[in-house]
């Protein structure tokens, strides 16, 4: 962090001496030192943002824990039931098949979403006609809400009415039943994801591309590599650092996909599109089980510091090994 | 978390730089070309059939790229100016038959359209105000001041962008009704504002002001405020722009908080409203497809006009 400049400011702060032992005596005694002084117009600066995280955030947070080990009838918790919630969901089928489809969705996103981002970002990257207009393209469904992209959705993928069934038809394939057939609803919210989400991913990726030396690709190519050799053994590793950091935000937002779920197909059918999220809404605002909606917020919050402790001790090994 | 974002921009850059010296086998014989990007090099003249044909498919493979991606936009207004026989009708039209506003009547008089567009155009605003301001002047204390714990704080402010919202609804519901605004602008718009969001990139902005510049405020007699005010604001025009953008797409976009903190359906925001209006009329494609178009259309004006901020913003900032 900036430690060394910050400090090195604060010492031409003080119109006197750097500060000494004596600035602590001062403390003690009552008398505000000028590294009191600062310490007070920083927390100035820093109020109005530690007492809105602190009411809406921390405050929330500490009180979903507490909230998750209550009984709940209708709106407000009573009595106590200890880790009651956390059985419960123990032994609950759609909870479990809610953190399976969680985890499938996940391994499927994360993976198409980064090669994609990558492949489009070499391609975007490369002398291309019109490049910039494709990049255009590309990046345009990041910017619109996940509500009206979800209906966007729910149009395309009608089983009936359709596009994408229309289009099938008259292609001679059968329509695809995306509404009543589990796995392909799953799909359709897959392929909406990784629409709305490749650009996001290509941002990334051409900012790491971007500060590749070319170099580098021209000497790869005076020793004879292929475009794919260069590709696998020179973009691929140098982009690491990008790839490292769109895995821990496509995991995050994939984990906690919510809107396009909740459009789409609002869990269904049956329960084969329902996550983590989407039960914990179900639960808190509709069968208005608020207890057992906040222990299911711990079990995410939980899973996701672990996802994150996980990712940060891997790149640090990784780092430090390489 | 200290710097859970390594990538910003130009410290992929960096980074990169840094790896790049480690392949030694490589001979650092290169003329300088760019890769893909042209240059002066003598091979320009000469395009081989092989490389014409990679240009053609490179050219092709964009072209169906771009077809995929704004097919659904591409769609959405189309269905938007249809007739709702269009939408029923099970033969494949990619064109409408006619023309029509019918659905964009149907959604401005059956339903308090105006009403949502201009709630959301408010909750923006506020929110945008508030969190731009309260976190330019986080990220100036952070930059640039120095004060007992702030490593400790600085941690403690971005592990908070790892909290998923899923987690807190159910308290923060029960927060705004305890704090008696439940239902109001102010639950959207309070919890909303409480964000890091952007503090890190205001920090690293801020971070690379010259120190020399506060050196001579302070020699005359200025305070930490005047310099933030006089000072430090000026130079973060790019970072205000970037900032400001960031988080009107954010708020004007955001779904899941103003669901369950409204209830008035003439307090809704678009993205509430859409939702409200599929409720109401069910299958009545052609109408939400016109709601969804008017819900989008600022955005979409704004990163188009903006585009160069907005790509930078997201690629330094990593958040979304």
């Amino acid at each position: 962090m900036s430690a060394d400049t910050s400090a090195r400011e604060e010492s031409t702060d003080c119109t006197g001496p750097p500060p000494s032992p004596a600035d602590t005596y001062a403390v003690r005694s009552g008398k505000p030192s000028h590294r009191q002084l600062a310490t007070l117009t920083s927390y100035g600066f820093l109020g109005p943002n530690l007492i809105l995280l602190g009411i809406f955030l921390f405050l929330p947070l500490g009180w979903a824990f507490l909230i998750s080990f209550q009984e709940s009838n209708g709106f407000g918790a009573s009595g106590w039931v200890g880790l009651e919630n956390y059985q419960r969901l123990a032994t609950d089928p759609t909870f479990w098949q809610s953190a399976l489809n969680t985890a499938v969705f996940t391994l499927i996103t994360v993976p198409l979403s980064l090669a994609l981002g990558l492949g489009l970002a070499v391609l975007m990257n490369s002398v291309l006609p019109g490049r910039k207009l494709f990049r255009t393209l590309i990046y345009l469904p990041m910017v619109i809400s996940g509500v009206a992209t979800a209906l966007m959705g729910v149009l395309l993928f009608d089983e009936a009415t359709g596009i994408v069934n229309k289009l099938l038809r008259e292609g001679g394939l059968g329509g695809i039943p995306w509404q009543s057939q589990g796995s392909a609803a799953f799909a359709s919210i897959v392929l909406v994801t990784l629409w709305i989400r490749v650009g996001f991913n290509m941002v990334i990726y051409l900012a790491g591309l971007q500060g590749i030396s070319p170099e580098l690709y021209e000497a790869a190519r005076l020793e004879g590599a292929s475009s794919w050799q260069q590709f696998r053994y020179l973009t691929v590793p140098l982009v690491g650092p990008s790839t490292f950091f769109l895995l821990i935000m496509d995991v995050i937002y994939s984990f906690q996909v919510f809107d396009t779920i909740f459009v789409m197909t609002g869990g269904g059918p049956g329960r084969s599109t329902s996550v983590l999220v989407t039960y914990a809404y179900e639960n808190g605002f509709v069968t208005r089980d608020q207890s057992y909606a906040a222990a299911i917020g711990i079990v995410i919050f939980l899973l996701t510091l672990i996802f994150t402790a996980i990712q940060w001790r891997g790149n640090r090994s990784r780092d430090t090994a390489g | 978390m200290a710097h859970p974002l390594p990538l910003t921009g130009d410290g992929a850059a960096t980074d990169a730089a840094s790896r790049s010296a480690r392949p030694g086998s490589v001979s650092r014989s290169g003329t300088g070309s760019g890769n893909g990007t042209g240059g002066f090099v003598p091979r320009v003249k000469r395009v081989s059939p092989a490389q014409r044909a990679s240009a053609i498919a490179r050219l092709m493979t964009a072209v169906v790229v771009g077809i995929v991606m704004m097919f659904p936009l591409y769609w959405m207004v189309t269905l938007a100016f249809s007739p709702n026989a269009d939408v029923f009708s099970r033969e494949l039209r990619i064109w409408p038959s006619s023309w029509t506003l019918d659905n964009f009547r149907t959604v401005f008089g059956s339903f308090p359209t105006a009403t949502w567009f201009g709630n959301s155009v408010v909750i923006t605003a506020i929110v945008t105000v508030l969190t731009v301001t309260v976190n330019l002047l986080a990220g100036y204390a952070f930059a640039k001041l120095d004060f007992r714990g702030k490593g400790a704080i600085f941690l403690m402010v971005l592990s908070t962008m790892m909290i998923p919202v899923q987690v807190l609804m159910v308290a923060q519901f029960r927060l705004v009704t305890q704090l008696g605004i439940y239902g109001t602008f102010w639950a959207v718009i309070l919890p909303s504002a409480a964000s890091a969001f952007g503090i890190f990139l205001a920090r690293q902005f801020i971070i690379a002001i010259p120190d020399e510049l506060i050196e001579a405020a302070k020699v005359d007699g200025a305070g930490p405020v005047r310099i933030f005010l006089q000072i430090i604001l000026p130079l973060c025009k790019p970072l205000i722009a970037v900032l400001v953008l960031l988080t009107v797409m954010y708020q004007w976009n955001d779904f899941a908080w103003p669901l369950i903190a409204l209830k008035d359906s003439q307090l809704f925001t678009l993205p509430i409203g859409l939702l409200y209006l599929r409720g109401q009329y069910g299958a009545d494609y052609g109408a939400i497809m016109a709601l969804a178009l008017i819900s989008i259309t600022p955005i979409i004006i704004m990163f188009l006009a903006f585009q160069k901020y907005f790509v930078q913003g997201l690629a330094r900032s990593g958040i979304r």
